[in-house]
């Protein structure tokens, strides 16, 4: 991904905020297409909804075998299995029958050509062995379920707000440990500015970091103030 | 208009006293963030499937509650036994299986089913249903049996009130379009009801 597709991604965000978004348009590079794996039907259909009023393109299904057969990755990895449009994010709920996102993780993880999407684990168990272990498989953040829309938000804008660089420090966000109240955007300061450089590869740097450096701190205003009305 | 002014304000009325009751709670609120303009149906249609999932979720544990016994009376009923044999046989094996029962029940099974319960209760705000599905889950923990169908007689009876209550309030939603008014948002959920 180079400055140009980074920016007209900027500027597309502005604008989109909240669009009827007609996801029948394809192959459009300036949306983020998330993978949302989910067993259950309902949580599909929340996280689908999230995911859609946040103007990102979605492709939900229902276990981690389906997931990977999206990818391209079940029987051989071909270095370009992509099934499709090239997924940007992959959201999975943590205990599904089967494959639970945590050995979902770890293939994706594990794979040459996948492992630097990053990857959300959904968990309705707020159990920080689970979280530990998941962030030092990988993973990018980890979301207590019920997922609200500023969950989603504030996700979306702190990976592909400013850019797909991960110098910054990336916290998890414990967010049933913090507060109580839903909406959860502390005030910013904000330390880093857009570093306009990103590497070309999403490279997993899975350094979890202490409990106490939520993601905020490192992204700009803008997120603060479409995150903040929710 | 003077009708849309009324309804409106039961209808505020009555989901104030659902979450005030506990029976919806923020997340309910959050999927009527959701829903818009381009969605206008989104909080019908989750909520719709999660009745449906519910059903069904509650015909499995029942059953997975259940399977020992029933085999048992089949079993009998095939040695084809004169009456009395029969009915001595049916005395014990009741006996029998209040024991078995202990033994055969598949906890795990069971832990599992509730644990997609409590997540679609959660996921659509059926805060009551979610809470009994946690104690719920303990007895399954604890194998306890007879914890377990009492709390899934528990679960059951919250499922059907909220069921209920939010057929009513969506039924209330309605009503007031219908009548040519919109359908006041909460913001969320008064904090003195939060829990």
């Amino acid at each position: 991904m180079d400055k140009n597709v980074v920016f007209s991604r900027l500027r597309r965000l502005e604008k989109n905020e909240r669009l009827d978004n007609d996801l029948s348009s394809s192959s459009d590079s300036d949306e983020v297409h998330v993978l949302a794996v989910d067993d259950s039907f309902v949580d599909r259909k929340v996280i689908e909804r999230l995911l859609k009023i946040t103007s990102c393109k979605v492709t939900v299904v229902d276990s981690g075998m389906r997931a990977l057969q999206f990818l391209g990755l079940d029987e051989e990895e071909s270095s370009d299995g992509y099934d499709g449009l090239k997924v940007d994010l992959i959201i999975t709920d943590y205990c599904m029958p089967g494959m639970t996102g945590y050995e979902l993780l770890k293939k994706i993880k594990g794979s040459s050509a996948f492992r630097e999407i990053p990857v959300v684990i959904m968990s309705s168990e707020n159990v920080l062995t689970r979280i530990d272990r998941c962030l030092e498989e990988g993973a990018e953040d980890f979301i207590v379920k019920p997922v609200k829309l500023s969950d989603v938000k504030r996700l979306k804008n702190y990976m592909f707000g400013e850019g797909r660089t991960k110098s910054q420090d990336k916290g998890f966000n414990k967010r049933k440990l913090q507060e109580t109240s839903p909406s959860t955007s502390p005030s910013l300061s904000p330390t880093s500015s857009i570093s306009p450089e990103q590497s070309s590869d999403l490279s997993s740097t899975s350094s979890p970091s202490t409990p106490s450096s939520p993601a905020f701190q490192d992204s700009p205003t803008r997120r603060f103030k479409s995150s903040n009305q929710d | 208009m003077e009708v849309v002014g009324q309804l409106q304000k039961q209808y505020v009325d009555f989901i104030t006293s659902l979450f005030r009751e506990a029976y919806l709670d923020d997340q309910y609120v959050q999927l009527q963030k959701l829903q818009d303009d381009s969605n206008p149906e989104f909080v019908v249609e989750v909520v719709s499937i999660f009745f449906e999932d519910s059903e069904k979720l509650l015909n499995d544990l029942a059953s997975s509650l259940l399977v020992s016994i029933s085999l048992f009376w089949v079993f009998i009923l095939c040695l084809r036994p004169s009456l009395l044999l029969m009915v001595v046989l049916f005395f014990l094996l009741f006996l029998f299986q209040l024991y078995s029962q202990q033994q055969v029940v598949d906890f795990k099974k069971v832990d599992g089913y509730v644990h997609q319960f409590k997540g679609s209760s959660s996921s659509v705000g059926a805060q009551r249903v979610k809470n009994a599905c946690v104690t719920l889950r303990n007895f399954c923990e604890e194998k306890n049996l007879d914890g377990c169908s009492r709390y899934l007689n528990l679960v059951k009876q919250e499922f059907y009130l909220v069921k209920n209550k939010l057929e009513t309030l969506l039924r209330m939603e309605q009503q007031i379009l219908q009548a040519g008014g919109t359908v006041p948002l909460l913001e969320q959920v008064p904090l003195l009801w939060k829990q």
